[in-house]
């Protein structure tokens, strides 16, 4: 419950994302605005849910502890189903816009691939979600305090930003296979990552029992990882030509004057 | 007469895909700094070609056609707001972020600005320590009256001194009140953020400190100074007041307060006889800048005041069709087409509703939703600008998103995400 906690579950949790964002994303104004606009998707899917959540807790009897914890399984699995849905509304949008703005403009070639806005939108989504699971979290690690005096788990805050930081990178990887399967009409590919997403928040229904969760999550952002790498045009020829330097497009195309 | 050097952030954009959209030009004004002679980076080709017909055009006529823009050439009347628009989208973004970000930190760490000691401003006489709520609710509503009726007696005052050509008044008005906000404002905030770290500070230091930074303040808004230094002080003028008016608008009041001026601002930007609309279109008959020191700019574009007798092909703010307006207190209309403008009085606004977000309760989600909703706002009045391609008020759009999820995100969502951080359930 220091500073050394504060920044080390700050940069656990966010790093990776901060780092996408500074190397692909800050350098263009139209990539930020499309994340910044992801995450208000995110925040109105949040939103809802937590409406007919709350809802769902006015008319139901307070006094039972059990009855709460059905309705906040309830939420969550409703939540998830609501991401997925503005996902799909923004990917609509985005579609809509793009057609707009190819209209508007003389160029040819749409100034934003489909490609690049999903994944920039799976990140808008990804540091919302990391943000406001992680930020109050955070906030009381500056202050004084033990963890788990009372006999929950010491490893808070640890678990927390590992989960985060999972959490951020799934919605990005989610992102682009959910944009490429609604491309390719895929339907079958969109509800695996659905279930996907609904097993990982279920799986955090086990916490504290943190091997539970945290390991298959990981596993779970592995594959998925995996997938949207493959879904996005990448293959084992690719990866090995960028690792060994001699990708000679990406060399050309990175070449600029400082 | 806000002179400064242009700012030089050139990226060459490297991806096809990127070129077509994003540009990094900006106009091509040399500064009073740079050799006008200087030859242009290619990339800047497609404007040099607009900018150079700037003397042919015609001066703004009476007639009240929503745009008057330099003849471009065709192919490019279409690009230009494309190319320019996501590229002042995030040179507004930069800025309210920093303002907001400074205002939350200030309200985060400094108690100063969020004790309440029963000391209110004059314009909002009644007290809110009522015992009913309904007593409550009229005492805010009252005070809203009262301070929106300040602010439009102000502005009227202001159309009509700017009218009848009175500009020594208008000038003198501005630099108190920049002078208020530079020199007295920032030695309370210094002292408070003194006594909230504990450090000594002697008073010689002080006076010093304060010195400096006010009167390099003053130079750089009313005169010259380097674009980013202005911007920075601009910045840091309008998180003073923002702080101010957190710590001294009570509660209820603030927010009722808040739902009032961005419906003012829709009035009076939008309606014909309002008296926003009205400055601007004088402003614009006498093809004349508005008070410069209270406008944020993201690029220079201002020369007038610094015209070098050899260089008349620079264009002016008419020429180039940008026009935008600012009030003492509340700046409301922004434009496009050559550097947004956006007026101080909305950075104000925008920090002062997440200022309060962050006050009110412990809660950072609430702070956040309120950030991304304000910019979300912002993000669509630049592109209903782009659309239109007239003065817009930039309050309504932002302060109603931020408001709605100020209120939602404080009273539903966070039992939610605490409740599921307490079982460390994850969405």
């Amino acid at each position: 419950m220091t500073a050394s906690v504060f920044f080390g579950c700050t940069f656990i949790a966010f790093g990776p994302a901060i780092a996408l964002f500074l190397f692909t994303i800050a350098r263009d104004p139209l990539r930020v605005i499309f994340l910044i606009a992801g995450a208000f998707f995110w925040l109105c899917s949040l939103l809802l849910s937590s409406l007919v959540w709350f809802i769902t807790v006015q008319i139901s009897n307070k006094e039972s502890s059990s009855q709460q914890k059905g309705l906040l399984i309830f939420g969550v699995v409703l939540s998830v189903l609501l991401q997925e849905t503005f996902r799909f509304g923004y990917y609509k949008l985005l579609k809509k816009a793009n057609e707009g703005l190819l209209m508007l403009s003389a160029e040819e070639t749409m100034p934003i691939s489909i490609r690049q806005l999903a994944y920039v939108s799976g990140l808008g989504f990804g540091f919302m979600s990391g943000a406001f699971s992680m930020v109050n979290i955070l906030a009381d690690s500056v202050g004084p305090g033990t963890i788990g005096i009372h006999g929950d788990s010491q490893h808070y805050f640890l678990s927390s930003a590992f989960m985060t930081m999972a959490i951020i990178l799934l919605h990005m990887f989610w992102g682009v296979v959910f944009f490429d399967s609604c491309e390719k009409q895929h339907w079958w590919s969109l509800a695996v990552v659905v279930i996907s997403h609904l097993l990982v928040s279920c799986l955090t229904f086990q916490n504290p029992q943190y091997v539970g969760s945290l390991v298959p999550t990981y596993i779970i952002v592995f594959l998925v990882g995996l997938w949207a790498f493959f879904c996005s045009g990448g293959s084992l020829r690719n990866l090995k030509l960028c690792l060994t330097c001699k990708d000679k497009d990406f060399l050309l195309a990175n070449h600029r004057p400082r | 007469n806000i002179p400064s050097m242009s700012t030089s952030d050139s990226e060459e954009d490297s991806y096809n895909e990127r070129t077509a959209l994003v540009a990094s030009e900006i106009p091509s004004v040399p500064s009073y700094q740079q050799d006008p002679d200087q030859p242009q980076p290619a990339d800047m080709e497609p404007r040099r070609r607009t900018v150079a017909p700037e003397p042919a055009a015609e001066p703004p006529s009476l007639d009240r056609s929503a745009v008057e823009r330099e003849p471009v050439d065709l192919e490019e009347e279409e690009e230009l707001p494309l190319k320019y628009g996501a590229k002042h989208v995030i040179m507004l973004f930069v800025p309210v972020t920093l303002c907001m970000v400074v205002v939350v930190a200030t309200i985060k760490s400094v108690s100063f600005y969020t004790e309440k000691n029963g000391q209110q401003l004059i314009y909002t006489p009644f007290t809110e320590d009522t015992d009913t709520v309904g007593e409550r609710l009229l005492n805010s509503v009252l005070n809203t009256i009262i301070m929106i009726s300040v602010i439009v007696v102000m502005t009227i005052f202001l159309v009509v001194l700017y009218k009848y050509r009175c500009y020594k008044f208008i000038h003198g008005w501005l630099i108190l009140s920049s002078l208020m906000m530079l020199f007295w404002f920032s030695f309370m905030y210094l002292g408070e953020v003194f006594k909230t770290y504990n450090l000594a500070m002697d008073y010689p230091t002080v006076a010093m400190i304060i010195w400096n930074f006010g009167v390099v303040g003053m130079i750089c808004i009313h005169w010259k100074g380097p674009l980013q230094l202005q911007q920075a002080y601009l910045i840091a003028i309008s998180a003073l007041m923002a702080l101010v008016f957190i710590k001294y608008l009570p509660e209820w009041s603030a927010w009722v307060i808040l739902g009032a001026i961005s419906v003012y601002d829709l009035v009076a930007v939008l309606c014909p006889k309002g008296p926003l609309r009205m400055l601007v279109e004088t402003a614009q008959e006498r093809n004349e800048p508005i008070f410069p020191a209270l406008i944020y700019s993201s690029a220079m574009i201002w020369m007038v005041g610094m015209a070098n007798p050899a260089r008349h092909a620079e264009p002016t703010n008419q020429d180039t069709g940008t026009f935008c307006l600012i009030s003492a207190y509340n700046p409301l209309a922004l434009t496009m087409l050559r550097g947004v403008k956006l007026g101080l009085g909305d950075f104000i606004f925008y920090s002062v509703l997440v200022g309060k977000a962050a006050a009110t309760g412990g809660d950072w989600n609430t702070t956040l939703a309120c950030f991304v909703a304000i910019l979300i706002g912002l993000c669509l009045t630049l592109l209903l600008l782009a659309i239109f391609k007239k003065a817009l008020p930039a309050l309504p759009i932002s302060i109603t998103f931020g408001l709605v999820f100020y209120f939602s995100t404080d009273n539903l969502v966070r039992p939610f995400m605490d409740n599921l951080a307490a079982h460390q359930f994850y969405i």
